[in-house]
């Protein structure tokens, strides 16, 4: 069984392709040997900057014989027949064989298919996967038509067993295969011939090439933290810019510098923006003050005078960034404390979409909405309104504009610097969040505010143009945004109807839209044909009118519906959010036919509950008695063309059981109407679960359809009652298996 | 060549000139007209296009307004100096020659820790476009290096590999210098040492005021549309030239009014008066320039053509 090594050796690859790149290669060569008949037993891929390595362990030699048997046309078929037999088998005439079948004599061809050698396998399989590999940007060099990340420089693909090695016959645009590989760039450049997978593996650490990117990255990461906590220090945790820096380097050697005292009292989250975007740095805490004071550099060599040159030269290019950062941090001062009055005149000229106005317009709405959302969540309007009015005013700092990503970071800080509350400067972090499934929602009412506020007033604008995601593509992240509403509603417990909320967001959108003749043509029809005799008239003065208007008329139930899809797009994410906290989608969807479901923090409360009861035994056997009612009503009804709805008289009750439901269905009921009024529904469902008992011993001693007539009508009537009773708490009719 | 460390920046410069002369490169001179970058020179846009082999070096002095800083700032100028190398096909070894260009200029990679970190290249006024890296020489980018892959809309065929060095930055860095006014510009043992400062230090604060404050917006807004309509007017010409009955395409009188306008665009919004919306429209109409030109040079010799009319239109 032959160990098989490929090293594709290049110019440095990309680090953020290096992962998937791994997968690729690993997936399409054994995907490929295993198509042509080999079997293997492990593969492992590797990478470095400048390699993708392959091993795969224990292939077979060779892929087995094949023989394969095909019956033709009839011996005395017309010409045609055998003529296409032949060209489908590629075989003559003479070697078929004539043999006897049911209809009579007719030709089978034998199509033998000798197993080939691993090596000619492999050479075809790599190949393929060389001309064809899934690069997310590829390119050409010199003057050949080959395409790779960067230029391909050699091919290593070697075949190895007890009896040695043998290189696999194989060359890709004048690229021919061997043994021979090289090591670090500059610490062991020579070439060096290998016998195997680990002879591989060993030579390429002594030529300073750590292979498995696993183990650079933890190298780093135990360097790192240890020399962190030598000087009493803590390192800041960074998953993803270690992957990164794992794939920048074939020898990782961990250098930790200091930063220049001037600039310390930058906020920490801007020494270390600035250190990870710009340098691909690790932070360096003081566990005691909370304050990033030295750097982690990763150099990708040993060198005589252990790395102070390099960690010299990397000081350098740091300061000088952190200059620039500084005059930021300073000239953002200065606007801030002057009130910034300049930012706000900024947005004004910032487009934020060229449907829905610019910074300053958007802001507008957000402004408000959350006004009108403050008492909901428990916040003072004036506060809420005031927060959404400087909550972006730091897009147009110097320092958002460099670094992005500290939106709403910068704005704390320079809300705090312009002398403002500190529930109005937090809003400017938190009301972006959360930020991904895994983030922290606000919690303070001024900040869960502004939060809604923006969050709607996104949907709803990009739902009045009709900009919804479509598959993979949500270029204005708005399922983002819907996740956001969901778990900050859920987060804080909050109670808002969004039905009418959403319409009216929508309604508002639409005044704009059609006063500044921006709706967008593929709404044209619905939107501005129905109210053309209205709009005919000076209509761009008469706002409140159109308002009215929209309001009233909804234009033939466009908004109205758009609000619906909004909310069911809304809803959608509430599911998938909350089937990652193992509620079920069916038992979401028993709770969405019940009033109400627009208040999402309800909805999953009776979610919840209904959850807790369909674990128990009872609640699960209440779901089948339930749908036992209800299907041998639905047929009953069906049948009779008539509804069973007519209360049920306990008088006709013939069996103990019988008469024993009726009570169970009453102390339910008594119980149930309350306990819904109080949105106690835990004991609702409670109620609902002592059913099942009473429903079992029901149909085990009462035969429904009864010859009875008065006595089938009476239980078909009773079954109504278990329906409507349960269907009081929760659709069951949703709750699939069983 | 000499030994050991330069001691100034025109010596990084001889030795990146002798470096590259020794190498094959022909070593031409700046082109005469304000750039933006070195590969705005014809020896790069023009020349990356078409099937004819090519190989060359030279300083570009470029020109940037939106980045003058009255010569304050220690890293940032309005004009400084690239260092440019474009070799067509590109050659297998050339990341080996590049990392040989900077032993030639002092850097030892026992001591140094030498990058090649992702970094695609697109300019979307030559429309050109081109994959390779950032170089790092211990976090600090002294080299762009590119392998074009298109240039006027044209699939380069041979693809050309570019070296772009940015000399001020890469000589402070190879100098030990914080402050660019304070590098030694001729050798410091010079009869007269002169610094860069004393060279640059009053350009750079001249052209400051002048490319924020003072450019006459309405005449540079005039001068691009007349560049731009003297590019177009040009190629619009027929090819064969009636006093010499030659076959002239004149591109590079054409690819000239290009640049220029590419240069006023860049005044234009140094002086603050093109919005988000319409700088793309302005970047648009130069690159529509750029890929005339590029159209026009591959019906050229120099630019692969052959004379047979079906190979060109390839």
């Amino acid at each position: 069984m032959p160990d098989l090594l490929i090293e594709l050796f290049s110019e440095e690859i990309p680090a953020r392709m290096q992962a998937d790149a791994r997968e690729a290669l690993k997936r399409r060569v054994t995907d490929g040997l295993v198509e042509a008949g080999l079997t293997y037993a492990a593969a492992r891929a590797w990478s470095t900057p400048r390699r993708l390595v392959l091993a795969v362990e224990g292939l077979t030699g060779r892929s087995p014989d094949l023989r394969e048997e095909r019956k033709g046309p009839r011996v005395d078929a017309p010409e045609q027949a055998l003529e296409g037999f032949l060209r489908s088998t590629g075989l003559t005439k003479d070697q078929l064989q004539a043999r006897d079948d049911k209809k009579g004599q007719v030709w089978i061809a034998i199509l033998e298919k000798p197993g080939r050698p691993a090596a000619d396998i492999v050479a075809e399989v790599l190949e393929a996967t060389i001309r064809n590999f899934p690069w997310p940007k590829s390119m050409r060099w010199g003057a050949g038509s080959l395409r790779w990340v960067r230029p391909l420089q050699s091919i290593l693909c070697l075949l190895s067993d007890e009896a040695g090695a043998e290189i696999v016959p194989l060359e890709v645009d004048g690229i021919r295969a061997g043994d021979v590989t090289r090591g670090h760039r500059f610490m062991a450049p020579a070439p060096f011939r290998v016998s195997g997978v680990e002879d591989y593996q060993a030579k390429l650490k002594r030529a300073f090439v750590m292979l498995d990117q696993d183990e650079r990255a933890a190298h780093i990461w135990h360097e790192a933290t240890n020399a962190a906590f030598a000087q009493g220090l803590e390192l800041v945790e960074d998953r993803g810019l270690l992957a990164e820096v794992a794939g920048l380097v074939e020898w990782p050697v961990v250098l930790m510098g200091a930063i220049r005292e001037d600039f310390l009292s930058l906020p920490p989250e801007v020494l270390q923006t600035s250190m990870k975007e710009h340098q691909k740095f690790f932070s360096v805490r003081d566990p005691g003050t909370g304050r990033i004071v030295r750097f982690v550099t990763v150099a990708n060599r040993e060198t005589p005078d252990n790395g102070e040159t390099i960690l010299h030269g990397n000081g350098k290019v740091l300061a000088a960034r952190l200059s620039d950062a500084a005059f930021f941090w300073g000239n953002d001062l200065a606007v801030a404390r002057a009130g910034m009055a300049d930012w706000r005149a900024g947005l004004e000229q910032v487009t934020f979409h060229g449907k829905l106005g610019s910074q300053a317009d958007r802001i507008a709405r957000i402004e408000a909405l959350a006004r009108e959302i403050a008492p909901l969540v428990g916040a003072d309007a004036d506060q809420a309104a005031q927060a959404a009015r400087v909550a972006k005013l730091d897009l147009q700092s110097a320092m958002v504009g460099e670094f992005p990503e500290l939106q709403g970071i910068m704005g704390r800080y320079y809300a705090e610097a312009a002398g403002l509350p500190p529930q109005i400067a937090a809003a400017c972090e938190m009301h972006y969040k959360p930020l991904g499934p895994s983030d922290a929602v606000p919690t303070e009412p001024v900040s869960v505010a502004v939060a809604l506020a923006d969050k709607i007033d996104t949907l709803t604008g990009f739902w009045a143009i009709d900009e919804k995601p479509t598959g993979s593509k949500d270029p204005f992240a708005l399922r983002r945004a819907a996740l956001g509403v969901t778990r900050v509603l859920l987060g804080n417990g909050s109670r808002i109807s969004l039905k009418d909320l959403l319409f009216e967001q929508l309604v508002a959108k639409y005044v704009t839209l059609l006063s500044e003749r921006k709706v967008p043509g593929s709404l044209q029809d619905e939107i501005v044909f129905p109210l053309t005799s209205f709009l005919s008239d000076d209509w761009s003065k008469k706002g409140v009118d159109l308002r009215n208007r929209l309001m009233e008329d909804d234009a033939r139930g466009l908004i109205g519906s758009k609000a619906k899809d909004l909310l069911s797009f809304l809803h959608d994410r509430l599911k998938v959010h909350l089937r990652e906290q193992g509620i079920r989608h069916d038992v979401i969807d028993a709770c969405l036919a019940m009033p109400n479901s627009d208040d999402l923090t309800l909805l999953v409360r009776r979610a919840e509950a209904l959850n807790d009861v369909l674990g128990t035994e009872d609640g699960e056997n209440l779901v089948q008695g339930f749908r036992r009612a209800n299907n041998i009503l639905t047929q009953a009804e069906a049948k009779d063309g008539v509804e069973y709805s007519f209360g049920a008289d306990p008088k006709f009750a013939e069996d103990p059981a019988e008469t024993a439901l009726f009570a169970a269905l009453d102390a339910a009921e008594a119980a149930i109407g309350p306990a819904m009024q109080q949105e106690d529904f835990a004991a609702a469902m409670a109620a609902m679960a002592a059913l099942r008992g009473p429903i079992d011993a029901f149909f085990e001693a009462v035969q429904i359809n009864a010859d009875n007539p008065i006595l089938r009508r009476n239980r078909l009537n009773l079954l109504h009652r278990i329906r409507a009773t349960c269907r009081a708490v929760a659709d069951l009719t949703r709750i699939e298996g069983a | 060549m000499s030994d050991g460390k330069p001691r100034s920046f025109q010596e990084i410069i001889l030795r990146l000139q002798d470096y590259w002369a020794a190498k094959g490169c022909a070593i031409l001179q700046p082109y005469d007209m304000e750039v933006g970058a070195g590969t705005f020179h014809p020896a790069t846009t023009l020349r990356a296009l078409g099937s004819r082999p090519w190989a060359a070096a030279y300083v570009q002095p470029s020109r940037r307004p939106t980045d003058g800083r009255y010569g304050e700032n220690p890293n940032r100028l309005q004009h400084y100096y690239q260092y440019q190398v474009l070799i067509k096909p590109s050659p297998p070894d050339l990341q080996e020659l590049y990392l040989g260009s900077l032993a030639a200029i002092g850097i030892d990679f026992d001591y140094h820790d030498i990058r090649f970190v992702e970094d695609d290249w697109e300019s979307p006024t030559l429309g050109a476009w081109g994959l390779g890296w950032e170089v790092w020489c211990d976090g600090m980018e002294v080299s762009q290096f590119t392998y074009f892959q298109q240039v006027g809309g044209h699939d380069c065929r041979p693809v050309s590999g570019e070296l772009t060095y940015g000399l001020e930055r890469l000589a402070m860095y190879v100098l030990g210098i914080d402050h660019v006014m304070d590098m030694p510009f001729n050798d410091p043992d010079a009869p007269i040492p002169l610094k860069y400062g004393d060279v640059f230090r009053q350009t750079e604060e001249e052209y400051s005021r002048w490319n924020f404050d003072v450019a006459d917006t309405g005449k540079l807004l005039h001068f691009f549309e007349a560049a731009e309509a003297e590019c177009v007017r040009i190629l619009d010409h027929p090819q064969v030239d009636p006093r010499s009955g030659k076959r002239i395409i004149m591109v590079h009188p054409a690819y000239d009014q290009c640049i220029k306008a590419s240069h006023f665009f860049n005044l234009l919004d140094a002086r603050g008066v093109i919005s988000v919306t319409e700088r793309q429209a302005y970047i648009g109409r130069v690159r529509a320039l750029a890929k005339r030109c590029a159209d026009a040079f591959v019906e050229t010799n120099a630019g692969g053509w052959t004379g047979d009319a079906s190979a060109a239109a390839e």
